[in-house]
């Protein structure tokens, strides 16, 4: 099991189920990825989809239900001290050590990891000033910025040189600016080889960082693989959507099995029409309402993205 | 920049040794940083109640001194009665204090646990660094309490305290504090943090007012069913142990009983806040 090519995560068939007072809360539902080494990989959902869940599972703080899941070839739940000198982990709250400083908390996570006092001086002063951060050295964590304190905790997940680095939503309540920045560096980790596992519901951040990305949601892949790859697959389409003032007219129906649209979804007083080529499509769809003797209330036209994708896959609107 | 030289760099593998030493020295850098905050929530009590009921009372010639226990002036001095007590009072108190009130910060809201459960070391043995540094501030409540109750009286209510058996000495404040440390956590963790005024109001003060800390075991003989049912109260075996280590000429509890109670309890209540531990930090 210690081929070169052993992937840097690998899970089969993961599930976790949470025992609640109300019955159990399926939260992962039989999840498989493999993610090689010096891969950016995203896994993209909205809130509640099991990502959360599945970082805990690889980080060895959440015991799977059933399933495996390895992290450089390490059973997680077998051998969970082996995989946690592996990984570093930067969760989405805010875990810093609020007894010590901005500069302790990375001292002490190098020291945690087997660094001498001074070794871990160094590399914490190293981070400081890679992630800008050398002004706050002595401030509290309570004493950060969101942005801030986002920074430190993706240093202090980076100090002792981890294989694999585990990112829980790290730019999620961000101002876009600080995102920009954040995603800049992120960027140059994984331009020096670093294995990169980010969970995020912003669809421009994947499409903006990963190699590839598994869109999950209710505890189930729904699609991988590459960002364009996906886009290809099940976003291809451009998605039309049109809201009526009443019910939508049976004139939409017209527009079913047309070249270049391949589907047509009405739900009440709306019609959705995943589309190739959606030239002229929007005036056709008003002209139908006003036939009718109905308005439009509105309109939207979604570009081929990682958004349409997921409409495509789940035929639900995509909530950040 | 080398942030990831992640697969050619030198590999850390830290020992479980070493990360437990690192991160004792994390608790002890705290400690030191804190220093007076730490312990002035325990000390006070203590100073407070040694001036008044050992300085202030017989001063202005309440029932204080010996007269609250010792009907002839042959018995012990209040003092006498209140040194171990309140030495072993102030070491339970801050073993407990020390561990509750960072894991009720660390078990709610944000999940800063997660922060050292990360670190690698098995989940067991993180429980068993809390209980170590939690038992190190207790032990050190203990020993700053010595000069007040030791020094603080009035004249002629000095406590005759002689440390007789050093060993007992010894095992009775650190395995007290590692009592108190490892009740603290498994406290910690069956409590809602929402009802830490609860634990105040039901767990501690009781246990400080019904822990032979301000009266000796054997005086309860006058009201037997209390001198029974204080057996529940882990308090009473610190204070008794101290009483027959620095105090021995006022009576005291047999030294197997509060040995086996003081032990045995440390043994069971680790063990379950270990697992307790274990459960609320892994979901």
């Amino acid at each position: 099991m210690t081929a070169p090519a052993e992937a840097a995560v690998r899970t089969v068939d993961l599930h976790k189920t949470y025992a609640s007072p109300r019955g159990d809360v399926p939260a992962v539902r039989g999840i498989d990825l493999e993610i090689s080494r010096g891969e950016f990989f995203g896994l993209l959902g909205p809130n509640g989809a099991g990502k959360s869940t599945t970082i805990g599972m690889l980080t060895t703080l959440v015991i799977p239900t059933s399933g495996q899941a390895q992290v450089c070839g390490l059973d997680v739940v077998r051998r969970p001290v082996e995989v946690k000198r592996r990984i570093g982990v930067a969760s989405q709250n805010n875990t810093l050590d609020s007894d010590l400083t901005t500069f302790e908390n990375l001292e002490f996570r190098g020291r945690y990891f087997g660094m001498r006092g001074a070794e871990a001086r160094r590399r914490a002063a190293e981070l400081l000033d890679m992630f800008n951060l050398t002004d706050r050295r002595g401030a509290s964590p309570f004493e950060l910025s969101g942005g801030q304190a986002k920074r430190l905790m993706i240093c202090r997940a980076l100090v002792h040189r981890p294989e694999v680095l585990f990112l829980d939503e790290p730019t999620a309540g961000l101002d876009p600016q600080t995102r920009v920045n954040l995603w800049e560096m992120l960027r140059e980790l994984q331009s020096e080889g670093q294995t990169i596992l980010l969970t995020t519901h912003y669809m421009e951040e994947a499409e903006e960082l990963c190699d590839r990305v598994a869109v999950i949601d209710h505890g189930e892949v729904l699609a991988s693989g590459t960002v364009d790859g996906l886009r290809g697959a099940a976003g291809a389409d451009t998605v039309i959507t049109v809201t009526y003032d009443g019910a939508v007219p049976s004139g939409v129906d017209s527009l079913r099995g047309r070249d270049g649209v391949s589907k047509v979804e009405v739900s009440d007083g709306q019609v959705r029409v995943f589309a190739r080529e959606p030239d002229g499509l929007v005036g056709e769809l008003v002209t139908v309402g006003a036939s009718a003797g109905l308005g439009v209330t509105d309109v939207s036209q979604l570009r081929p993205s990682l958004e349409t994708a997921f409409l495509t896959l789940t035929g639900r609107e995509y909530r950040e | 920049m080398s942030t990831t030289t992640a697969v050619t760099a030198r590999a850390l593998r830290p020992t479980v040794a070493q990360t437990f030493v690192a991160m004792m020295a994390r608790e002890i850098r705290v400690m030191r940083r804190n220093f007076v905050s730490i312990f002035i929530r325990v000390l006070l009590q203590p100073l407070l109640f040694v001036f008044v009921f050992a300085y202030v009372m017989p001063k202005i010639g309440a029932a204080g001194g010996g007269g609250l226990f010792a009907a002839s002036h042959a018995g012990p001095t209040f003092s006498t009665i209140l040194v171990p007590g309140l030495v072993a009072s102030s070491m339970i108190m801050q073993g407990m204090m020390a561990v509750i009130f960072p894991l009720m910060m660390e078990l709610s809201w944000q999940r800063s646990i997660t922060d050292r459960a990360l670190a690698p070391l098995p989940i067991p043995l993180l429980a068993v660094e809390k209980i170590a540094a939690a038992g190190l501030q207790a032990l050190i409540g203990g020993l700053l309490v010595f000069p007040a109750v030791l020094l603080i009286h009035a004249k002629g209510q000095a406590p005759s305290v002689h440390i007789g058996n050093w060993p007992m000495f010894v095992v009775i404040m650190v395995v007290g504090s590692l009592l108190a440390a490892s009740g603290g956590l498994l406290l910690g963790t069956l409590i809602d943090p929402q009802k830490i005024q609860v634990l105040f109001a039901l767990v501690l003060l009781p246990m400080t007012m019904l822990g032979c800390v301000y009266y000796p075991w054997s005086a309860l003989h006058a009201v037997r069913w209390l001198q029974i049912a204080v057996l529940l109260n882990p308090m009473v075996y610190a204070s008794e142990g101290l009483r027959a280590a620095l105090t021995p000429q006022v009576g005291h509890m047999p030294a197997w009983a509060f040995l086996t109670a003081l032990i045995g309890g440390t043994a069971v209540l680790a063990w379950f806040a270990m697992r307790k531990f274990t459960d609320r930090v892994l979901t």
